[in-house]
């Protein structure tokens, strides 16, 4: 019986080449059009989130209790860099940092600028850094105790300053005194947003600490896990090596703007699919309340032959599905042919301030999610299977008398 | 034995504002091997009478036996099963379903039944060939004549071997050669396989070639003939 249904859905689709053809244009069109636009907004949020990671940077980060409500020098991790390499070196983490972190002036003779200090050692924060060292224009720092500072290509233009230049590096020590610094600049970095540029100034870590006063002690302990969307491990790992005299926090914790960001995104997927949908649905429906009306003969005549009120609905249904199915073949094909090429990024830098605002970069790549694919079907094809029920019960309802003498 | 039976079978139509009797206290018994026309003028009730035999419509009142079964108080499920299994239609026109080819519609009743391909292939091949279509399997409705067209019909309501075949008005879209042909047809099958054919016309060609003659007028049988004898 099965087979017979899909031979007439098979069948009676094509009967109207014109109409049906339309139609898979509509379906193919809104399907490329939920997975096109999924991708380059999951591209968008991804960046967003990983570039914030980034900066942060780390999955996990380590604070005095206090310090991510004042985040100043006095609010120091109570465990000093011996210890902290004591409980850490030998965890199994992707990467680790201790290092500095506190608000800042940086002036040179033109200008000045609030920034955040940023006192590392350059060599374990290699691979959590969102400065690619050897991008950087000049170098990057070398070692904790390098004498240099490095700082971004548009804080460098508002300073009006550049490599070679000397710039004072100011800021508070334990006892609230002034505690300041001349260095030379030896690299500029640049970042995905200009606002990082201008945020961000790196110190040797020791430098830092001996400027601040502050030897052998940090504000912020920084981990990298393997996968920023599951922390848990990770949180779990550091949790087990301190005592509670320190505050762990996941990085949605830190950024709770990218965390929501990320938590709503799966929600706004869906949404977008539904909403793209129900336009698509319209057409459907009309395609086969219309396939049913001017079948209504034929429907009337297989009632009258035996066949099953069931049978009918179930033919309309399969006829509905196919169509939905070569539709969802075809966006999918489109989806995928249309952003492969386009890995590389999308220069959106017409753009960018407004993008900036939101913390995402000038260059968008989009990221196809087999998840997000199998969303967009499933939602179609569930949503169509729902959407086909009525002109499909419709027709399974004729009284076959009434049918076959329809005119 | 009776392959049909109506009892005081009684059908009223609302049309407008006025009660139209498609069927007043109508009783009939058809036999196995029968070979029946019931004529009537348009609106004489023969289409209805046709349609309670065949459960396509329900009386008001009365009871309608086929094969043994009353079947007048049958659900829907019920009624498609029978027609499915124990009857065959010939309709007027809109016959056969266009995007099936000659050979798969005379294969859909027996696909729905659940006969296994094989058979149903060498039974329609068997049949289009008694019926006069040989090499015409694979042709499409909208390719073939009327004629040729209600011939598939023929085959189809005979394929799966049902002891009733019911025909309404059969010939009212064909010329005169092609509704004689069909009906030496009918006349044919109904002598070599003893299937029952209860036919519906106002064709008087067509009521020459029937064993009985049922005259209807206003939903009343007016003239009961058995033309054997005559």
């Amino acid at each position: 019986m099965l087979r017979v249904l899909f031979m007439l859905a098979w069948r009676n689709l094509w009967r109207n080449h014109r109409r049906t053809f339309i139609m898979l244009a509509a379906i193919g069109t809104g399907v490329w059009a939920m997975i096109f636009m999924t991708a380059l907004t999951r591209g968008m949020v991804d960046q967003m989130i990983s570039d914030g990671i980034k900066e942060m940077p780390g999955h996990v980060q380590m604070h005095n209790p206090e310090f991510r409500d004042d985040p100043s020098v006095n609010n120091l991790i109570a465990l000093d860099d011996a210890e902290l390499a004591a409980r850490f070196e030998d965890a199994e983490f992707k990467a680790w940092a201790s290092r500095v972190r506190v608000p800042a002036i940086v002036t040179s003779e033109r200008d000045s600028r609030g920034v955040t200090l940023l006192g590392i050692d350059p060599v374990s924060e290699r691979e959590m850094s969102f400065v690619n060292y050897d991008d950087v224009a000049g170098r990057f720092l070398e070692s904790s105790d390098d004498k240099g500072i490095v700082i971004g290509e548009k804080l460098a233009e508002i300073l009006e300053t550049e490599i070679g230049k000397r710039i004072v590096i100011m800021s508070q020590d334990p006892d609230n005194e002034i505690a300041d610094r001349g260095l030379r600049v030896v690299g500029l970095f640049t970042a995905s947003t200009s606002a990082t540029e201008e945020t961000y100034v790196f110190m040797g870590k020791k430098t830092a600490q001996k400027m601040l006063g502050i030897e052998g002690a940090t504000t912020e302990v920084v981990f990298l896990g393997d996968d920023y969307r599951n922390v848990d491990p990770l949180y779990d790992a550091v949790v087990g090596k301190v005592d509670g005299n320190v505050e762990i926090s996941r990085w949605y914790d830190v950024n709770t703007y990218l965390g929501t960001m990320m938590g709503v995104m799966d929600g706004f997927v869906l949404i977008w699919v539904i909403v793209i949908f129900l336009a698509l649905s319209f057409g459907l429906v009309n395609t086969l309340v219309m396939a049913v009306f001017e079948r209504i003969r034929e429907i009337g005549l297989m009632l009258a032959l035996g066949m099953k009120p069931g049978s009918i609905l179930g033919q309309i249904v399969i006829e509905s599905m196919l169509l939905l199915a070569i539709g969802l073949t075809i966006g999918n094909v489109l989806a995928v042919i249309t952003i492969l090429p386009l890995q590389n990024g999308i220069d959106i830098s017409i753009v960018a301030d407004g993008m900036e605002m939101m913390g995402a970069a000038s260059m968008l790549y989009p990221a196809l999610y087999a998840n997000d694919m199998i969303l967009a079907n499933a939602v179609v094809l569930i949503l169509g299977f729902l959407a086909s029920l009525s002109p499909a019960w419709r027709a399974s309802r004729y009284e076959p008398v009434e049918a076959i003498s329809k005119v | 034995m009776t392959a049909v039976s109506c009892i005081d079978l009684c059908k009223t139509y609302r049309q407008g504002d006025q009660d139209i009797k498609a069927l007043d206290h109508v009783s009939i018994d058809i036999q196995e091997g029968g070979f029946v026309c019931l004529s009537a003028p348009s609106g004489g009730g023969k289409t209805t009478l046709l349609n309670a035999i065949g459960g396509l419509d329900i009386p008001d009142s009365g009871q309608v036996i086929v094969a043994g079964t009353r079947i007048d108080n049958m659900s829907k499920g019920d009624l498609a099963d029978l027609r499915l299994r124990q009857i065959g239609f010939v309709f007027q026109a809109y016959n056969l379903i266009p995007v099936l080819t000659a050979q798969e519609n005379v294969e859909f009743v027996m696909q729905v039944q659940g006969m296994a391909a094989n058979k149903r292939r060498d039974r329609s091949f068997a049949i289009l060939k008694e019926v006069g279509l040989e090499g015409l399997e694979g042709r499409r409705p909208a390719e073939m004549s009327g004629g040729q067209q209600q011939r598939v019909a023929v085959a189809r309501a005979i394929a799966s071997r049902p002891a009733l075949v019911l025909a309404d008005e059969p010939t009212a879209n064909l010329d005169s050669k092609t509704a004689g042909e069909l009906m030496e047809l009918f006349k044919m099958l109904n002598e070599l396989h003893g299937t029952t054919f209860v036919i519906a016309t106002h064709d008087q060609r067509v009521m020459t070639f029937a064993k009985r003659l049922i005259r209807m007028l206003d939903g009343q049988i007016v003239e009961d003939i058995d033309q054997r004898a005559a």
